[in-house]
């Protein structure tokens, strides 16, 4: 069982205690797959799903998109357009933050100037 | 901190607790019929961009710059309801404001919290605002209106047509209260340019908010009480509304295409909403806010049509029912993202 389909599978099952629409046959059906697929991905007999699809399970299960892909080994098509705008730089800031805790890297994201009104 | 998420708001207090993280998003919607009925909730279209106006300065009057905070691009008439995450479960007081008037109240803006009458939210209890609270159970929906016409409730209430746009104001709980309360809540985490600017500066991009037609929806009362929340904590933002086509001059990016009206969503056989909130005690309306008037009905008044398509509408029998039980002592998040979806992904 791969990383990703664990957690895809944990995260269900929990959700699923509390409430049956999160059965594999379900979530599979708001998803856009078929059950028999998913239960696949949840026990790693085959690649993670698409990006879109990923996404779509993410929002499912309520966690965030580019935690999920990035189990599934994927970089979301916005980033990697981000990164290819400004390759060096961008390469250059996540070396450099690869190893800083989350509060070194919080203050690193723009915040929103909450102004004077 | 508050910053700029995929087009959303993320308030974050990591120095009051590391699950006190609360995201706001702003969504594209049809718009009601105002013609004295009550409809079910509407779908989510989407998200409505965001961006930093600090980016844009050069091209936003002076007066704004003050103010800080972000821009989003809405089209004159278009409808807006505001959605309310927790992703932790953690709770949050909001406060919500149009051309600095409360949106729970009518009164005029002040940065703490009142609770007589009550005058914000409370989340994860409430999950999304779709407008002015008008009585008790019922709003009248958010639509855009330029500012000077009269329209808004800022112009309705204050008298004047100055601030426009979307205040918040977000306070989480404090963090002894939600260890008392939640301490065995399960943990859901997963381990795991802009071009140079023209000389193109916009005078008059104002844009408000005005009361629209009416909907079916709870405004609920505070069940944790006003000591609960950490008031020295809180973390503001403005959101100036420019429209669509001053959105394009300012930005260079395509603002998002027009909501289909309601008649003809309706007619595709797509739902509508309801939402049932448990036991939860919904607040009664104030006076002011009782008393603002449609833009329908003030458009009519000075012998105006100023929605375009706002025909009655008959709908049955697409009502989805949403809802869950009381979560409060449980963070049963499962529903309430469940729930979500299906409002937003429709």
């Amino acid at each position: 069982m791969t990383h990703f389909g664990q957690s895809v599978r944990e995260l269900r099952e929990r959700l699923r205690s509390e409430d049956p629409r999160f059965s594999v046959r379900q979530v599979a059906q708001r998803v856009g797959v078929q059950p028999a697929y998913l239960s696949k991905v949840e026990r790693g007999d085959v690649m993670p799903p698409s990006e879109a699809t990923t996404i779509r399970l993410a929002k499912e299960l309520g966690v965030d998109e580019d935690v999920l892909l990035a189990l599934a080994g994927k970089v979301s098509s916005d980033l990697q357009e981000i990164i290819r705008k400004r390759p060096r730089l961008f390469a250059d800031l996540i070396r450099q933050l690869k190893e800083a805790p989350d509060e070194a890297v919080l203050r690193v994201v723009r915040e929103v100037r909450e102004g004077d009104w | 901190m508050i910053f700029l998420d995929k087009n959303r708001l993320r308030f974050s207090f990591d120095e009051v607790h590391r699950n006190a993280d609360c995201e706001i998003e702003f969504q594209r919607t049809l718009r009601i019929p105002d013609d004295g009925n009550h409809y079910p909730l509407p779908p989510g279209l989407g998200r409505f961009p965001l961006r930093h106006l600090d980016d844009y300065s050069e091209r936003l009057p002076v007066s704004w710059h003050p103010r800080g905070g972000v821009i989003a691009p809405m089209y004159q008439a278009e409808a807006l309801w505001i959605n309310f995450r927790s992703p932790g479960s953690y709770p949050f007081a909001i406060k919500v404001g149009t051309g600095k008037c409360c949106a729970i109240t009518g009164d005029a803006w002040c940065n703490q919290l009142n609770s007589d009458p009550q005058d914000y939210v409370v989340i994860p209890d409430q999950p999304w605002l779709d407008g002015y609270c008008v009585e008790k159970g019922v709003i009248r929906q958010f639509v855009a209106m330029p500012l000077g016409e009269g329209y808004t409730v800022e112009e309705q209430l204050a008298g004047e047509a100055e601030h426009g746009g979307i205040q918040l104001t977000v306070y989480p709980m404090k963090e002894e209260r939600f260890e008392e309360l939640f301490s065995k809540r399960r943990d859901f985490e997963v381990h795991a340019h802009v071009e140079s600017a023209a000389e193109l500066v916009l005078e008059d991009a104002s844009m408000g908010l005005a009361p629209g037609g009416q909907m079916k929806q709870e405004i609920y009362e505070d069940s944790y009480g006003l000591d609960a929340w950490d008031q020295r904590q809180r973390h503001r933002c403005f959101i100036s509304l420019v429209n669509s086509a001053q959105w394009r001059a300012i930005t260079s990016e395509r603002p998002p295409t027009q909501a289909p009206t309601a008649r003809d969503y309706t007619r595709a056989g797509l739902p509508w909403f309801d939402y049932y909130g448990g036991d939860q005690v919904a607040l009664e309306a104030t006076e002011k806010l009782a008393g603002v008037s449609s833009v329908s009905k003030l458009g009519s008044t000075k012998g105006n049509q100023p929605l375009p398509e706002h025909d009655s509408l008959t709908i049955d029998p697409t009502v989805v029912k949403l809802g869950r039980p009381r979560r409060k002592q449980t963070g049963a998040r499962g529903d309430r993202f469940s729930d979500e979806i299906q409002r937003t992904s429709r």
